[in-house]
C-alpha cells in the first residue's frame, strides 16, 4: 500500500491549501473591518439602544399610523445627529426600537430623541399662526384634473380653520413657513384664502416627496406619548475593548483547536484544520453580506456551530480509525468511514437546525440572533465537513500525502 | 471497555441528587435575576482616577433611589495586562431618564477625569426579561415537539424520549447550579441556555446514531452489552469534541475574567462551560442508559402480552 508521493497532485493539494488559508485571512480581515465588516450589535460595539412604548394621549389611539408618525419624527432628529446606519423600527403593535451605533455623544442623542416634536406654521413676520395640535390630517394626493403635480392636502380642526383663514387673508401672496422642531421643512406661498380648513401645498413635487412632507406634517402633531421601556447606552471604548478581547480570546481558542486536531489526527487533522479555516471564512463571509447584526447571543451560536463543525470532523476521523482497526485498507476505510459518519452528522445537524428554525420563527431579539448564526453555521459546517474534508482527504490520498493509518493517528500493523 | 451500563444506577442517583438539589434551590432561593428581568438601572463608569467606595457613595447620597444600590469596583486590565481599577458599577432600582442624567452630572462634577466613552448606562422597565423568557420557553417547547417528530421519524419514539429527557435534565441542572451559586443572570443567559440545549442535542444524537446502527449487529436480546459498546465506541469522540469546545470557551473565560471583569460576560461563558460538561455527561450516563431501560421495559411488555 506504500506508494510514492505524486508531485503533480501534491502541488495541487498544496496550492489548494494555500488558497484556502489566503481566503481565510482575507475573510477575517474584511469581517473585522469596523466600517465595512460584519455589523456589530450594540452589546459588542457600543452605541445607544432604546425601546419606547407609545401611550395614548387624549382621543388619539395608538395605531400603525401613529407609530409611523412617531418614527418619522425620531428619524428626522437622528438624521440631524448624522449617525451612520441608525435603526428606528416598529416592534410589536405599540413599540419603537431605536439602535444607534457609533455615537460620538450618546447622551446628547438620547436627549434629542426624547424631545417633544413641535410643528408650527409661521407667518413672514415670525408670528405663529397655528401649531401641529390644530392639524387633523395631512395627506399626499394625486388628482390630474386639479393639478399636474402631486400635492399635499391639509385639514385643520375648527380652531385651526379659523386661525388659518385669518392668516391666509392677511398674508396673501406671501410665504408661510412650516417648521418642525424649529427647522423649516416647507415654505409655501399663499395663493388662496382658506376658509374651510382644507388647504393644499402644491409645488414641483414628485409623489414620494409629497408623501414625505405629508408624513412630516402629520408627525409634527405627535399624537402619542413615548415612554421609555428600556435604554442601554454603551460607550464606544467599553464596547471596543470587549470586542478586542473576545476576538483575541476566540483566535487563541481556535488555534488551540487546530493544534489539537493536528497533534491528535496528524495529516488528517491538518486537512481538517484547513477545512475548518474554510468553514470559518465561509461563515464570516455570509455574515458579512447578509443584513445581520452580530450580538453576544449570536457569538454563542457561532461558538456552538464551531464546536459542531469540529465534532463532525472528529466523528469522521474516529470512524475512519475504527474501519482501519477492523483491517480495511486506507482507501476503503476512508470511504466507509465517511459513509458511516454521514448519517450521524446529518441527523445531529438536522435536529439542531429544526431548533434554530423554530427559534427564528417564534422568538425575537437576542434569541433570534442566536438562531441566525447557528443556522448559518450548521449549513456551512455540513457542507465543509462532508464535502470539503472528504474532497481534500481523497486528494491527499491520491497525492500520496497520506500513505498509511499513521497519517490519521492510528497505528495499524 | 468501561462498564457504563453496569454503573448506570450510580449515575441516575447522581443526576437525581443534582436535579432535586437544583429544584429545591430554584424553589427556595430562585435565580439571581439582573435588571433585564427585574427592571432597574446599572451604571458602569470609568472614573479616570483611583477612588474609594465611600467617595462614590458620597456622590450617590442625595439620590434617594440610590439608597440601597450596590456599588462594586470593576477589576479589569488593559491589553498590556496592567490593572485598571478606575471602574465602578452601581446597581440600582429603575431610575427615570432625568434622574439618571442628574446622577451622571454629579459624577462628572466629582470625577472630572471620568471617561465619557468608557461607560455603560442601562435602564430597563420591568417587562423586557419576562417577555424574552416566555418567548424562549414557548419556542423551546415547540422545538422539542418538532424534535420528537424528527427523531421518531429517523430513529424511533424511544430515542426521542431518551434524548429529550437528557436535554431537560441538562437545563434543570445548569439552572440549578446558577441558583445555588446565585450568579446574576440577564438576557444573554437565555442564549447560553439555548446553546447548552443545542450542544446536548448534537452530542446525544451522535451516540443514539451508534446505538441505532448497532441494533442490527447485536446478539439476541443483548441490548445492555450493545449499548455499552456503543458508548465506548463513541467515547474518544465525546472527549475530543468537548475538549476542543472547552479550548475556545476557556480562552474566552480567561479573556473576559482577566481583562474585562464584566460579570455578565463571565456568567455567559460559565453557563456554556457547564453546558459542555453536563451535555457530555448526560449523553453517556443518562440518554443511552435511559434508552436501554425503555427498550427493556418495552420488551417485557411485549413478552407479557405474548404469554
Amino acid at each position: 500500500m506504500k506508494s510514492a508521493i505524486k508531485p503533480g497532485r501534491f502541488m495541487v493539494l498544496i496550492v489548494l491549501c494555500l488558497l484556502i488559508l489566503a481566503s481565510g485571512c482575507f475573510a477575517f480581515q474584511s469581517a473585522a473591518d469596523r466600517d465595512e465588516g460584519i455589523r456589530r450589535g450594540l452589546d459588542i460595539a457600543g452605541g445607544l439602544y432604546m425601546l419606547l412604548e407609545a401611550e395614548e394621549t387624549g382621543e388619539q389611539e395608538v395605531d400603525r399610523d401613529a407609530i409611523d408618525r412617531a418614527i418619522a419624527v425620531i428619524r428626522n432628529r437622528v438624521d440631524e445627529l448624522g449617525v451612520a446606519e441608525p435603526v428606528i423600527a416598529p416592534q410589536g403593535d405599540d413599540r419603537i426600537r431605536i439602535e444607534l451605533p457609533d455615537l460620538e455623544d450618546a447622551e446628547q442623542a438620547r436627549e434629542i430623541i426624547g424631545r417633544t416634536a413641535m410643528l408650527k406654521f409661521q407667518g413672514p413676520d415670525g408670528e405663529v399662526i397655528v401649531t401641529g395640535a390644530n392639524l387633523e390630517q395631512a395627506r399626499a394626493e394625486r388628482q390630474p384634473e386639479v393639478s399636474p403635480n402631486p400635492f399635499v392636502s391639509l385639514r385643520f380642526d375648527r380652531e385651526g380653520s379659523e386661525l388659518f383663514a385669518g392668516a391666509t387673508r392677511e398674508y396673501m401672496g406671501q410665504p408661510i413657513a412650516i417648521l418642525l422642531d424649529d427647522e423649516v421643512i416647507s415654505e409655501p406661498v399663499v395663493r388662496d384664502v382658506v376658509t374651510d380648513g382644507h388647504a393644499t401645498i402644491s409645488g414641483d413635487f414628485k409623489y414620494e416627496e409629497a408623501s414625505e412632507l405629508a408624513l412630516l406634517l402629520r408627525s409634527g402633531s405627535l399624537p402619542v406619548e413615548l415612554r421609555e421601556l428600556e435604554s442601554r447606552l454603551i460607550g464606544p471604548t467599553l464596547g471596543q475593548r470587549t470586542e478586542e478581547i473576545a476576538a483575541i480570546a476566540a483566535a487563541v481558542g481556535l488555534l488551540l483547536v487546530l493544534l489539537f486536531m493536528i497533534i491528535y489526527y496528524r495529516g488528517a487533522g491538518f486537512i481538517a484544520g484547513i477545512a475548518l479555516v474554510f468553514y470559518m471564512s465561509l461563515v464570516l463571509w455570509i455574515l458579512n453580506y447578509l443584513p445581520t447584526t452580530l450580538t453576544l447571543p449570536g457569538i454563542a451560536g457561532l461558538i456552538l456551530s464551531i464546536g459542531m463543525a469540529v465534532d463532525a470532523n472528529v466523528i469522521i476521523f474516529e470512524r475512519i480509525k475504527d474501519e482501519l482497526r477492523s483491517g480495511r485498507t486506507l482507501r476503503s476505510a476512508m470511504e466507509s468511514g465517511f459513509q458511516r459518519a454521514f448519517r450521524a452528522i446529518l441527523d445531529a445537524n438536522v435536529t439542531t437546525l429544526i431548533v434554530t428554525v423554530v427559534l427564528f420563527i417564534l422568538a425575537s431579539g437576542p434569541v433570534r440572533g442566536f438562531a441566525v448564526t447557528l443556522f448559518i453555521g450548521i449549513i456551512c459546517s455540513m457542507f465543509t465537513a462532508i464535502m470539503l474534508t472528504r474532497f481534500l482527504l481523497r486528494l491527499a490520498l491520491k497525492a500520496g500525502a497520506i500513505q498509511s493509518g499513521a497519517y490519521v493517528g492510528v497505528e495499524v500493523p | 471497555m468501561i462498564d457504563f451500563i453496569g454503573n448506570r444506577r450510580k449515575a441516575y442517583l447522581l443526576s437525581l441528587i443534582l436535579i432535586v438539589g437544583g429544584i429545591v434551590s430554584l424553589t427556595f432561593f430562585g435565580l439571581n435575576l439582573g435588571i433585564d428581568f427585574t427592571g432597574g438601572t446599572v451604571l458602569q463608569l470609568n472614573l479616570g482616577e483611583d477612588f474609594s467606595i465611600e467617595e462614590v457613595e458620597e456622590v450617590m447620597m442625595p439620590f434617594e433611589e440610590l439608597d440601597g444600590a450596590a456599588v462594586q469596583i470593576v477589576e479589569g486590565r488593559d491589553l498590556a495586562g496592567d490593572p485598571t481599577d478606575e471602574g465602578v458599577i452601581v446597581r440600582a432600582p429603575y431610575m427615570e431618564e432625568e434622574r439618571r442624567d442628574a446622577v451622571m452630572s454629579d459624577f462628572r462634577d466629582r470625577f472630572p477625569e471620568m471617561d465619557p466613552a468608557d461607560l455603560r448606562i442601562e435602564s430597563v422597565g420591568a417587562v423586557i426579561g419576562g417577555e424574552m423568557t416566555r418567548q424562549a420557553v414557548i419556542s423551546l417547547a415547540v422545538a422539542i415537539l418538532a424534535m420528537i417528530a424528527y427523531i421518531t421519524l429517523r430513529f424511533e419514539f424511544k430515542f426521542a424520549i431518551a434524548t429529550i429527557t437528557a436535554l431537560l435534565h441538562n437545563i434543570i441542572i445548569v439552572l440549578g447550579i446558577f441558583s445555588i451559586l446565585q450568579l446574576e443572570i440577564n438576557v444573554t443567559f437565555i442564549a447560553a441556555i439555548l446553546t447548552v440545549f443545542g450542544y446536548s442535542v448534537n452530542d446525544t444524537i451522535v451516540i443514539m446514531d451508534r446505538i441505532r446502527e448497532n441494533i442490527k449487529h447485536r446478539k439476541k436480546h443483548e441490548y445492555a452489552e450493545m449499548v455499552n459498546q456503543s458508548i465506548n465506541q463513541n467515547l474518544v469522540r465525546s472527549i475530543n469534541t468537548s475538549l476542543t469546545t472547552l479550548f475556545v470557551l476557556t480562552a474566552l473565560l480567561f479573556g473576559f475574567y482577566y481583562f474585562i471583569g464584566s460579570l455578565d460576560l463571565i456568567v455567559f461563558v460559565v453557563a456554556l462551560i457547564l453546558g459542555v460538561f453536563v451535555g457530555t455527561y448526560s449523553s453517556i450516563f443518562i440518554a443511552s442508559p435511559l434508552w436501554l431501560n425503555l427498550q427493556e421495559y418495552d420488551l417485557k411488555l411485549k413478552r407479557r402480552k405474548a404469554a
